[in-house]
C-alpha cells in the first residue's frame, strides 16, 4: 500500500499540528483534560478514535507499533487498530512490549514495566470522573477547576456504607500529582498502580468527547480511597493456567457449560515470554522451574 | 460558649437592591447580624424577603449594595469581592442554607450518612470510621435514630428530611446559617417539633440564624429581632417581643391582627 | 480452545468478505449502480449529504450503496472521507432570497408575492402502495408553465420584517471568524452558530422527536411556518488575491423559518421570534425540526423559563450526532472482559465474605 491516497498516519498535517499542541498543554497540566478537535475517524466512535488520533500525531516512521485490547494483541480491534498503521503509517508493528516504542491499548497496561523510550497511549470513552456524579459539562469543569471533589468522596462513601468496599473494580478515579482527579480509562484497577512514577509517558485519548490528558513519566498518581479503607489491587487465587504466572491478570475462560473454567493471563505477550523461558501452567504440564515461579 | 462574645457584626448587609425587569423585588435594605443572634424576616408572598435572603447567601447578585462578612480569620471582607473558589468554600464550612423543599437541599440518591459527610469531605476529611461517627453523632443530635444512617432521604418523612438537611448544614460548624421557611409545608405538630429542635441548637451551638417566614408564630419563636418587609421595602425592623406586641406601622398592625384574629 | 475467544485477522478477514457478498445480495438480480442511487433514491443521499456534512451526490450514493441503505453508517462513511479533506476557506452567505425556487410554500400567509409553490411533494398523496411501481411503468409527463423573468419571490420572514413585526437578525460582521466544531471542540454555551451547525448535522430522528416533543408541551413556542423553501442558490467564496467573490456552483438546499412566539418588553414593542432550519437537498422533515429545536434553545435569550429536553443544550447539543452516539452505542460489542472479570472477581469476594459472615454468626 505505498500509493496511498492519504497522508502519513492518515492525519493531515496541520491536524496533527493541532492535536500535538494539546498533547503538549496536557503534559505540562497533568491529569487536566484538554478539549481539541477531535476528528470524524474512519472508525467509530467508542472504539479508539482518540487513541488512534493521538497515536497517529506523535506516530514517526521509525516507530515501532503494539496495539492491544483487553490486553491481548490478537482481539478484534486491536487486529484492525494496528492493520490501519500499518496500511496508512506503513510502520513497524510488533506484539513484543519490550520492543514497541509506541503501545496504544484499550483496557489494560502491559504487565512488564515501561521504559522511558516507550509512550502509552490509552483510548478512553468516557474522560471525565465526575460525569456519573454530575452530568453537566459545565458544571464539572467547574469542579475540577476548584478542585471540588468532595462527591467522589461521597460516591466512595456509599460504596463502603452499602458493601464494605469500594465497589469500583475498573476506571478507578487517580488524582494526578496532588491536583486533579483523572478517570484512567476502563483499566481494571490491578493496573492503577502500575501509573504511578511510571518511566513511560503516558497518553490519553478520548475522540468522541474530545479531549486529551496526560500523564508525564515520573509523576505520582493516587487511586483514591480513605485512610482505614485503603486501596486495594485486586488478586486472583489462580496462577495462569498457561504459563503459571501468579502476578499478573487473568482472564477467565469458560471451558464447558458444567461450571468449568480456567484462568490464562490477559496479556498475551507476556504469557508468551515466560512460555518461552519454559514456565509452565498446569494446563501445559507443570515443571518445578513454573512451579517456584507461582509461588 | 466561653469566647469572649464578639461585639463586632458578622454580617452586614448595605443598601441591598434587585429588580426583576420594572419590578423592584428589593429596594434599599441594610441589616446586620451577631453572632448567636437570630433574626425573622417575615413578610407576605411577594414582599421581596426570599430574594433578600437569596442576596445576602450569594446565591443572587445584587443591583446595587454589599455585604460584608466576618471570615473565620477574623477578617472582614466583602462578598462582592470573594472569588467563586472562597465563596463555594465559605458556603460549605462557615454557611448553612436550609430550603423549604429538603430535596433542594439534600441529595436524594444518597444515604443521610453520605448526605452529612459529603461536606467533611470536601474539605478533605478521608476517614471513613471518622466520617460515619460524626455523621451518626448528628442523626442523634437532630433526634434521627443512629440505625437509619444507611437510609437515603427518600425513606425519610418530611419531617426527618427536614431534621437531616439541617445536621447536613450543622457538621462544620458554620457560623451562620440562613434558613429559608424551615417549617413550611410540614404538618403543625410536625412543625412544633422541628421549631423547638431548631431553638435548642441555635443556642446551644451559638449560631447567628438569618430566617425567612410568612409564619409570625414561627418568627416569634425562634428570633430575637424581627425585619418587617413590604413590597421589597422594609416597613419595621425591631425585637420580636416589641413589634409583635407593641407594632408601630400600619402594615404591622394589619399583619398581626389578622393572626390574631384567625 | 484459547484461541477461539479471540478474534483472528483471519475471521476479521472472511467476515468482511462475507459481508461484501451479502452487500450484493443474490446474483440473479442486477446489480444497483451508484447512478440508480442517485438519480431514484434522491431523498436518501440527500440525508447522508447534509448529517455526513458533505455536498457531492455521487459520493453519497456510493455511501448509501456501501452501507447496504443504512442511513447512519453511509452518513458515516462520508463523514470519514470529509474529515481528510483540506478545508480551504468559508463561503459567503448563502442568499436563499435569490434562490431558484423548485417548492415554496407558507403557512401564515394564503397568498402571497411569488405565489405557494407546491413543487414534487408527498403532501397530500394517499399512502396507498402503489403496485405500479412494481412494473416500472414510466410516470406521466410532468406539467409546466412559461417562465415569469420578472416574477420575485421574497422571504416571508422578510416581509413580517418590512413591518418590524419580527426580531431583527443580529447585524453580520463579515469580520468575525467562522465557528466550526469540526475544527474546534464544542464549548458550552455554544453560540447560535455552532448551535445551528450541530443540528444540520444532528440526526433526523432525534430532532424531529425533539421537535414533537416542544409540539406537545415540553418547551412550546407557538411556531408556524413562516416559509419552507427548496431550490437552488449558488454558493461564492470571496478570494483575497482577486479582491472579490466568485462563484463555486449552485447546490440544492432546504431552508425553513419558523415564526414564533413574540416577544417584547417595556422599552421594546412586541416582535415575533425566530427559529431556522436549513440541509442539503430536500430534506423538508430535517429543516422543520431543526428550526424548532433551533427556538426552543433560544429559551434563554427571551427569559423563558427552561426544563425542557429540547430547551436545555448541553443535552440537544451533546447526543444529536448520530455518528457519535451509534459508535458508543455499538462499542458494547467490542470485548469488555477485563473488566467484567474485575466485577467477577468483586462480586464473588463480597459474596464469599457475606457467607462467611451469615456462617459465623450461626
Amino acid at each position: 500500500m505505498n500509493a496511498s491516497p492519504y497522508n502519513f498516519a492518515y492525519l493531515d498535517e496541520q491536524t496533527k499540528r493541532m492535536i500535538r499542541r494539546a498533547i503538549l498543554k496536557a503534559i505540562a497540566i497533568p491529569g487536566y483534560q484538554v478539549p481539541f478537535a477531535s476528528r470524524e475517524m474512519p472508525m467509530p466512535y467508542g472504539w479508539g478514535t482518540g487513541g488512534v488520533q493521538v497515536t497517529a500525531a506523535i506516530l514517526g516512521p521509525e516507530d515501532v507499533l503494539k496495539v492491544i485490547d483487553q490486553g491481548a494483541d490478537d482481539t478484534t480491534n486491536a487486529v484492525s487498530i494496528r492493520a490501519f498503521f500499518a496500511k496508512t503509517a506503513n510502520v513497524r508493528v510488533t506484539t513484543s512490549t519490550a520492543e514497541a516504542t509506541v503501545i496504544q491499548t484499550r483496557h489494560r497496561i502491559p504487565e512488564m514495566a515501561l521504559t522511558s523510550r516507550q509512550v502509552l497511549v490509552y483510548q478512553v470513552p468516557i474522560p471525565e470522573p465526575l460525569r456519573f456524579l454530575e452530568p453537566r459539562e459545565t458544571e464539572t469543569r467547574t469542579m475540577h477547576a476548584l478542585a471540588e471533589y468532595g462527591l467522589m468522596h461521597v460516591k466512595l462513601y456509599e460504596d463502603i456504607a452499602r458493601y464494605g468496599h469500594i465497589a469500583t473494580s475498573y476506571d478507578y478515579p487517580v488524582e494526578v500529582a496532588g491536583r486533579y482527579v483523572m478517570d484512567p480509562s476502563p483499566i481494571p484497577k490491578f493496573d492503577n498502580p502500575k501509573m504511578d512514577n511510571c518511566d513511560a509517558l503516558q497518553l490519553f485519548g478520548a475522540g468522541r468527547e474530545k479531549r486529551i490528558y496526560a500523564i508525564p513519566p515520573h509523576t505520582r498518581v493516587v487511586s483514591l480511597d480513605f485512610d482505614d479503607h485503603p486501596f486495594e489491587r485486586n488478586k486472583f487465587d489462580h496462577p495462569c493456567a498457561l504459563c503459571g504466572a501468579s502476578e499478573s491478570y487473568l482472564d477467565e475462560v469458560v471451558t464447558d457449560d458444567k461450571g468449568g473454567r480456567m484462568f490464562v493471563c490477559s496479556d498475551t505477550d507476556f504469557c508468551e515470554g515466560r512460555r518461552a523461558e519454559g514456565h509452565r501452567g498446569h494446563l501445559l504440564g507443570d515443571e518445578p522451574a513454573a512451579r517456584e515461579a507461582a509461588e | 460558649m466561653s469566647a469572649e462574645p464578639n461585639i463586632t457584626p458578622l454580617l452586614v448587609a448595605t443598601g441591598l437592591s434587585k429588580s426583576y425587569g420594572r419590578r423592584m423585588a428589593c429596594e434599599d435594605v441594610s441589616l446586620s447580624i451577631r453572632e448567636g443572634e437570630v433574626l425573622a424576616i417575615v413578610g407576605e408572598s411577594g414582599s421581596g424577603k426570599s430574594t433578600l435572603l437569596n442576596l445576602l447567601a450569594g446565591r443572587l447578585d445584587a443591583d446595587s449594595g454589599q455585604v460584608h462578612y466576618r471570615m473565620r480569620d477574623g477578617v472582614t471582607r466583602d462578598m462582592g469581592t470573594l472569588t467563586e473558589a472562597e465563596r463555594r468554600v465559605l458556603m460549605r464550612t462557615d454557611w448553612g442554607f436550609v430550603h423549604q423543599d429538603a430535596a433542594q437541599g439534600l441529595r436524594m440518591n444518597v444515604s443521610a450518612g453520605g448526605n452529612i459527610g459529603e461536606r467533611l469531605m470536601a474539605i478533605g476529611n478521608r476517614h471513613y470510621g471518622d466520617i460515619r461517627a460524626t455523621a451518626a453523632h448528628w442523626l442523634t443530635r437532630v433526634e434521627i435514630n443512629a440505625d437509619r444512617i444507611d437510609d437515603k432521604p427518600t425513606a425519610y418523612s418530611g419531617g426527618m428530611r427536614q431534621r437531616l438537611q439541617i445536621a447536613r448544614n450543622l457538621v462544620t460548624a458554620p457560623r451562620l446559617v440562613f434558613m429559608d421557611e424551615p417549617t413550611g409545608g410540614l404538618d403543625v405538630s410536625v412543625q412544633a417539633r422541628l421549631l423547638d429542635l431548631i431553638r435548642g441548637l441555635a443556642a446551644d451551638l451559638g449560631l447567628a440564624v438569618i430566617l425567612v417566614t410568612h409564619d409570625l408564630a414561627v418568627a416569634r419563636l425562634l428570633s430575637h429581632r424581627i425585619m418587617v418587609m413590604k413590597g421589597g421595602h422594609v416597613i419595621e425592623t425591631g425585637l420580636t417581643d416589641r413589634v409583635l406586641d407593641d407594632p408601630q406601622a400600619a402594615y404591622t398592625q394589619l399583619l398581626v391582627s389578622s393572626v390574631l384574629a384567625a | 480452545m484459547y484461541v477461539a475467544v479471540k478474534g483472528g485477522e483471519r475471521a476479521i478477514d472472511n467476515a468482511h468478505k462475507l459481508l461484501a457478498d451479502k452487500r450484493r445480495g443474490d446474483r440473479e438480480v442486477p446489480e444497483l449502480s451508484t447512478a440508480q442511487i442517485r438519480e431514484q433514491l434522491t431523498l436518501a443521499v440527500d440525508r447522508v449529504m447534509t448529517e455526513g456534512s458533505l455536498y457531492d451526490r455521487d459520493l453519497a450514493a456510493l455511501a448509501v450503496k456501501q452501507a447496504r441503505g443504512d442511513m447512519i453508517e453511509a452518513i458515516f462513511l462520508l463523514r470519514a472521507y470529509r474529515t481528510t479533506l483540506p478545508r480551504f476557506g468559508v463561503s459567503e452567505p448563502l442568499e436563499t432570497a435569490q434562490m431558484l425556487v423548485r417548492r415554496r410554500i407558507s403557512a401564515t400567509y394564503k397568498d402571497l408575492p411569488g405565489g405557494q409553490v407546491l413543487g414534487p411533494t408527498f403532501d397530500y398523496t394517499h399512502r396507498l402502495l402503489d403496485f405500479g411501481l412494481e412494473s416500472g411503468s414510466e410516470p406521466a409527463a410532468v406539467a409546466t408553465a412559461p417562465a415569469d423573468p420578472d416574477a420575485t419571490m421574497p422571504r416571508v420572514t422578510d416581509i413580517i420584517a418590512g413591518e418590524d413585526l419580527i426580531e431583527r437578525n443580529p447585524p453580520a460582521d463579515p469580520a468575525a471568524p467562522v465557528g466550526d466544531l469540526t475544527r474546534d471542540p464544542l464549548n458550552f454555551p455554544a453560540g447560535r452558530d455552532l448551535r445551528l451547525q450541530n443540528l444540520a448535522r444532528g440526526d433526523e430522528g432525534f430532532l424531529l422527536a425533539l421537535a414533537y416533543s416542544t409540539q406537545r408541551g415540553y418547551g412550546r413556542t407557538h411556531p408556524f411556518v413562516g416559509e419552507i423553501r427548496l431550490g437552488e442558490v449558488e454558493v461564492e467564496m470571496f478570494v483575497e488575491d482577486l479582491g472579490f467573490a466568485v462563484p463555486l456552483g449552485d447546490i440544492t438546499v432546504t431552508e425553513c423559518q419558523m415564526v414564533n412566539q413574540f416577544k417584547g418588553s417595556a422599552t421594546e414593542p412586541p416582535r415575533f421570534t425566530r427559529g431556522y432550519g436549513l440541509g442539503f437537498g430536500h430534506c423538508e422533515r430535517k429543516a422543520m425540526s431543526m428550526a424548532l429545536v433551533d427556538r426552543a434553545l433560544r429559551a434563554d435569550e427571551f427569559d423563558e423559563e427552561r426544563k425542557a429536553p429540547a430547551q436545555d443544550e448541553e443535552f440537544v447539543l451533546s447526543h444529536s450526532d448520530n455518528v457519535q452516539a451509534t459508535g458508543f452505542v455499538e462499542h458494547l460489542k467490542l470485548p469488555h472482559y477485563v473488566d467484567f472479570q474485575a466485577e467477577l472477581a468483586f462480586i464473588r469476594q463480597m459474596r464469599r465474605e457475606q457467607t462467611a459472615a451469615k456462617e459465623a454468626a450461626e
